[in-house]
């Protein structure tokens, strides 16, 4: 590990179920402030589940979150954003009959300083110029790359701190993935944005992050740096189809 | 001739009455896809809090020296009890529901429907009750064509109302909140959006008009009484899905479309049988087009 001591975001032994079925079945992990961290694994293996219980809509049945320093979990989820905890979930979640520009406004709901909203909606403009020229166009209209920066612009809009990230890379063309992850590398250089990364797309997280964890079936199955585990044989067969 | 402007005078103002409680209707439905079946309750309360409000002000002489003030003081008191009145019952008996089946919802609010009914004919009494309307005559005259300033007024704050609603929806931050609690509600918490928070306010805002609604149909037919919620609910709620239920243009039109037929088939063919066409229609859009006629892609104002 690397930089400060205390960790930004920390799980022990966190238990999340849906119904009678565990999903997660006493998840433990930390990143650390600055950290680009990516959890990788199969389908089913826990991924967003974690992040969902990170952010309070999944709530655990055991174990606790703790965010710069103090417990989450427990706290309900419209609460986190202010904090500087936002996440860019699965599958986008766009606002479909609200304009871009309003999918934007909404990322920023919890501000009160108008001033600085509008300077992070010309960042963010800056960093996506297409949504510039769709911003009165419904969120719902737009192909999947540009709901993709989208959703990350909406999350940016909130000024985090900490951004959870699923999948930005799934379902979209390799060119537009590239530059989703410089954007990524980007927010976290630059911004000094901590980055949680769910990848299925193994190789290129692992090219990004400095650390990660594989989960498999609710579990951490292994911790390591990003590096070690690119020159992993168990890794490499199993996750970066070689 | 004059009959028939006469008849669409009435007609619109009628309409606009039926717009107002349809908008209730659509935004619950919209926001926690509940059919509110007490929000014809929030109507009559409106009727009835406007009643004592300006019989009150009659009582000491108020209406004699001062009588569209107090309309608009008694409009004002009505529309921000009725919507306290609503978020206490969303609290009451929808809000330990949230995680329930669709159908406890759905009782849980007949239930309310019967015990809001029940409490003002136990507090009200079962006769009507008289509007002090001696105090607000007059009217403009075209000939042979007479608007009452009372008429005027409905029109003139019905219009105000729908307007300002639309620019809340549309135009506001907590408006674009509401639009997207309805959409997605984890992600608007994902955002920092207190959905709790957004669905009492979508009641406190539909109460209010509902209640606007109420104390204007007072005003109209000179009398309020306990059970007056419940034809004039269903009528609305025929305009929510006529107009495409959950979206807010659509319950303007349908009301308005609801108060036309209706005056316009008491004028001309029968008035014994005035309140029946909306449920005809009613049935029809649920046969013939159950998404109503602002459903789905027809500009699309859904919350
Ligand atoms: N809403 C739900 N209700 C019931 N079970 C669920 C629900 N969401 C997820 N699960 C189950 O929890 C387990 C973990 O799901 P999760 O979505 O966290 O996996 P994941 O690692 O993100 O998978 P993927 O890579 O496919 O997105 C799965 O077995 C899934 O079937
Ligand atoms: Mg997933």
């Amino acid at each position: 590990m690397t930089g400060t001591a205390t960790p930004i975001l920390e799980l022990r032994d966190v238990v999340t179920c849906y119904g009678r079925i565990q999903a997660l079945k006493g998840v433990s992990l930390s990143v650390m402030p600055g950290e680009i961290v990516t959890i990788i694994g199969a389908n089913g293996a826990g991924k967003s589940t974690t992040l969902m219980t990170i952010c309070g809509i999944t709530p655990p049945q055991s174990g606790a979150v703790f965010y710069q320093g103090q417990r989450i979990s427990g706290l309900s989820p419209d609460l986190l954003p202010s904090r500087g905890l936002c996440q860019v979930p699965e599958g986008r979640r766009i606002f479909p009959r609200l304009t871009v520009r309003e999918n934007l406004e909404m990322g920023a709901f919890f501000r009160r300083d108008k001033d600085g909203v509008q300077r992070d909606l010309e960042h963010v403009f800056s960093l996506f110029p297409v949504l510039r020229e769709r911003r009165r166009q419904r969120g719902g209209t737009l192909s999947g790359g540009e709901q993709q920066m989208l959703a990350i612009g909406r999350a940016l809009m909130g000024r985090p701190r900490m951004l959870l990230l699923d999948e930005p890379s799934l379902g979209l063309a390799p060119l537009i993935v590239r530059h989703i992850f410089s954007i990524i590398e980007r927010i976290n250089k630059q911004e000094g944005v901590t980055i949680l990364l769910v990848e299925q797309n193994a190789n290129l997280a692992l090219q990004l992050a400095s650390r990660a964890y594989v989960m498999e079936t609710g579990r951490v199955t292994m911790e390591d740096d990003a590096r070690a585990l690119l020159a992993n044989e168990a890794i490499k067969k199993a996750y970066l189809g070689e | 001739m004059e009959f028939f402007i006469q008849q669409v005078i009435n007609g619109l103002t009628l309409g606009g009455l039926y717009a107002l409680i349809a908008l209730g209707y659509t935004m619950v439905y919209g926001i926690i896809q509940l059919i509110n079946f007490a929000h014809g309750e929030f109507f009559a309360a409106g009727g009835y809090m406007g009643v004592i409000l300006l019989s009150f002000l009659a009582a000491h002489g108020y209406m004699e020296t001062h009588p569209w003030f107090c309309l608009f003081g008694a409009l004002l008191l009505t529309m921000g009890y009725c919507a306290m009145l609503a978020m206490a019952v969303e609290k009451v008996a929808y809000k330990p529901l949230r995680y329930a089946s669709r159908l406890s919802v759905l009782l849980s609010a007949l239930g309310m429907s019967i015990f809001l009914q029940n409490g003002l004919m136990l507090t009200q009494g079962v006769y009507d009750k008289a509007y002090p309307t001696e105090f607000t005559h007059g009217g403009l005259d075209f000939g042979l064509i007479t608007f009452s300033y009372m008429q005027i007024l409905i029109v003139a704050v019905t219009i105000a109302l729908l307007l300002g609603l639309n620019a809340l929806v549309f135009r506001t931050r907590i408006g674009t909140a509401m639009r997207a609690t309805a959409q997605d509600k984890v992600m608007s918490s994902l955002v920092g959006i207190n959905s709790n928070r957004i669905i009492s306010t979508t009641f406190a805002i539909g109460a209010a008009l509902a209640a606007a609604a109420g104390i204007m149909i007072g005003l109209y037919y000179g009398s309020v009484r306990y059970d007056m919620g419940f034809v004039p609910g269903i009528k609305a709620f025929a305009a929510a899905v006529l107009g495409g239920i959950g979206n807010i243009t659509g319950a303007m039109v349908g009301g308005l479309i609801i108060g036309m037929v209706e005056i316009f088939a008491a004028g001309y063919l029968s008035s014994e049988y005035k309140d029946v066409w909306a449920f005809i229609i009613l049935i029809a859009v649920l046969y013939f087009m159950p998404t109503g006629i602002m459903g789905e892609n027809v500009d699309d104002t859904r919350v």
